[in-house]
């Protein structure tokens, strides 16, 4: 293929494991079918390009952009800006980008607390001047910078807009290349889609389905799961119910329950909610405080459990700021001690 | 409106509070203190709803989210309702709710489940007054504020840039 036909790709990374990055090269010998149709042009991961050389392109030179991770620093929130402008096409690859993921559960906290925990509490931290990091030092030879670290974790679509939103941690090969083929062809869907299925994962899981009617909820190492039966009939917090397909099922093909990675199915607007909606439906009492007690005991977290990938892309986004001042009590995660309040 | 209480007449804070009332008893009850001139605070913003069930967690959270200070579910009672047993789930769902919430770090009390039928227009009447009141003493909640960063760095991307520009190692 003539190089002046090629299009341009960039791939970048923000708060995230990486996980994403491998899932690219998951799609294997197709990688070259990539590189006959894109020049790779900016890739931390994978080549040697530089923010520099970003810097100085032209707005819109890069055909499309797959951004994974969420924005935890200033400086990932400086990369999705010059990526947005830079590039015709932005796709929040991966659930980091597209609603916060595991680094996003992190919003039950705040700057403070996770320094405090990094910095100083844990057992194998030994850091007797109680250093943290500082936007700004200054030392003899001038003043060193470093990002600012921010209370919230967002997503890319509450920093820049964003195209499309490829779901999963990570995507799964097949939908990558779907996507990739997608945007090659030029046969996409409006922007603002997600690209992936509109179904949910039960809908691909074999398991053998009946009524939901759940007395109690078992956390997974305290029950030997039926390899026949629906985990959630089972009493396992399942939640494929209200999780996007395209995995395949592959986890209660094994006996796991979902998580959620997929994140929520089309037009759904909070994934925990969703869950909340799904359960409220099957568990299987009607008196009050007997439904308290199953809850509490069976979902001891909450946030962790209905907000696994999602929290920081959900309607709530976070929990409440230990520091706002307005009288309400200390949130979540709330083991915080006193000398921090 | 009925007298204010001490705290009210102390506090100018007018809590914004939606009320998703179910259409075949609390909002007909609600309906009923109107035609019955029963007065009662106007800062609960009433939504009918077909049933209390219907009220999707994810409308209570849009709620906080858009600077709700309350949200209170009105349905029938418990073996009353419309749908058979739809009521039921909203206390599952609520129980749920309040649970999350909590967890979130907003005060549990903030979501209310009332039971009111067609004939209780006093009875709603009044539950909202008391949960208006509640809420006032609660104070406001004011959500989107924990959505903005303390410090940032600068809003100049372009100064940004020039510190990532200096980065570069000479060859």
């Amino acid at each position: 293929m003539n190089d002046e036909k090629k299009g341009k790709l960039a791939l970048y990374w923000a708060a995230s494991c990486g996980g994403c990055e491998i899932a690219v090269l998951a799609i294997n010998e197709k990688i070259l079918e990539v590189s006959a149709a894109f020049d790779i042009v900016f890739w931390p991961v994978a080549i040697d390009a530089k923010v520099h050389d970003v810097q100085q392109m032209k707005d819109g030179e890069i055909d499309v952009c797959l951004f994974n991770g969420s924005i935890r620093t200033s400086e990932q929130e400086y990369m999705a800006n010059l990526l947005r402008k830079k590039s015709k096409v932005l796709v929040a690859f991966g659930s980091c980008a597209m609603e916060g993921c595991i680094p996003g559960l992190a919003n039950v906290n705040d700057r403070r607390s996770i320094f405090r925990t990094v910095y100083h509490d844990t057992p194998s931290t030994e850091n007797p001047d109680h250093v943290e990091p500082r936007p700004v030092t200054r030392v003899p030879e001038g003043e060193l910078h470093l990002p600012v670290f921010y209370d919230t974790v967002r997503t890319l679509c509450q920093t820049v807009p964003v195209d499309y939103y490829l779901p999963g941690c990570p995507p799964e090969a097949e939908r990558i290349w779907d996507a990739i083929t997608a945007i090659v062809s030029g046969r996409l869907p409006p922007p603002g889609s997600v690209l992936g299925a509109d179904t949910t994962v039960c809908q691909e899981c074999k398991r053998v389905r009946q009524e939901k009617k759940i007395k109690r909820f078992y956390r997974t190492w305290e029950i030997v799961p039926d390899e026949e039966t629906c985990l959630l009939e089972q009493g396992i917090l399942c939640c494929g119910i209200a999780t996007r397909a395209g995995c395949g099922a592959k986890c209660p093909q094994v006996n796991s329950p979902c998580i959620g990675c997929y994140g929520p199915n089309e037009g759904v607007h909070d994934y925990g909610a969703k869950l909340m909606a799904a359960l409220a439906s099957m568990i299987d009492s009607d008196d009050p405080e007997e439904i308290d007690r199953i809850i509490r005991e069976g979902i001891p977290d909450p946030v962790g459990s209905f907000y696994r990938f999602s929290l920081a892309g959900s309607l709530l986004r976070r929990g409440r700021l230990p520091h706002r001042e307005d009288g309400e009590s200390r949130p979540v995660g709330a083991e915080v001690s006193p000398a921090q309040a | 409106m009925s007298d204010p209480t001490p705290q009210q007449m102390h506090s100018t804070f007018n809590p914004r509070v939606v009320a998703f009332m179910c259409n075949w008893c609390s909002y007909t009850a609600s309906d009923l203190a109107g035609t019955a001139r029963i007065k009662y605070s106007p800062y609960a913003r009433i939504v009918r709803v077909m049933c209390s069930g219907r009220v999707d967690p994810t409308l209570v959270l849009k709620a906080f989210a858009l600077g709700a200070d309350g949200v209170m579910i009105a349905g029938c009672h418990p073996g009353d309702c419309h749908y058979v047993e739809q009521n039921y789930k909203t206390i599952r769902s609520v129980t749920m709710l309040r649970f999350f919430l909590e967890k979130m770090g907003i005060d549990k009390d903030r979501l209310r489940l009332v039971w009111a039928s067609a004939a209780e227009g006093q009875y709603l009447a009044e539950s909202i007054d008391q949960f208006v009141a509640d809420v006032r003493q609660m104070g406001p909640l004011n959500w989107s504020a924990n959505w903005e960063e303390a410090e940032r760095p600068t809003d100049d991307w372009e100064e940004l840039a020039r510190d990532t520009a200096c980065v570069e190692v000479p060859v």
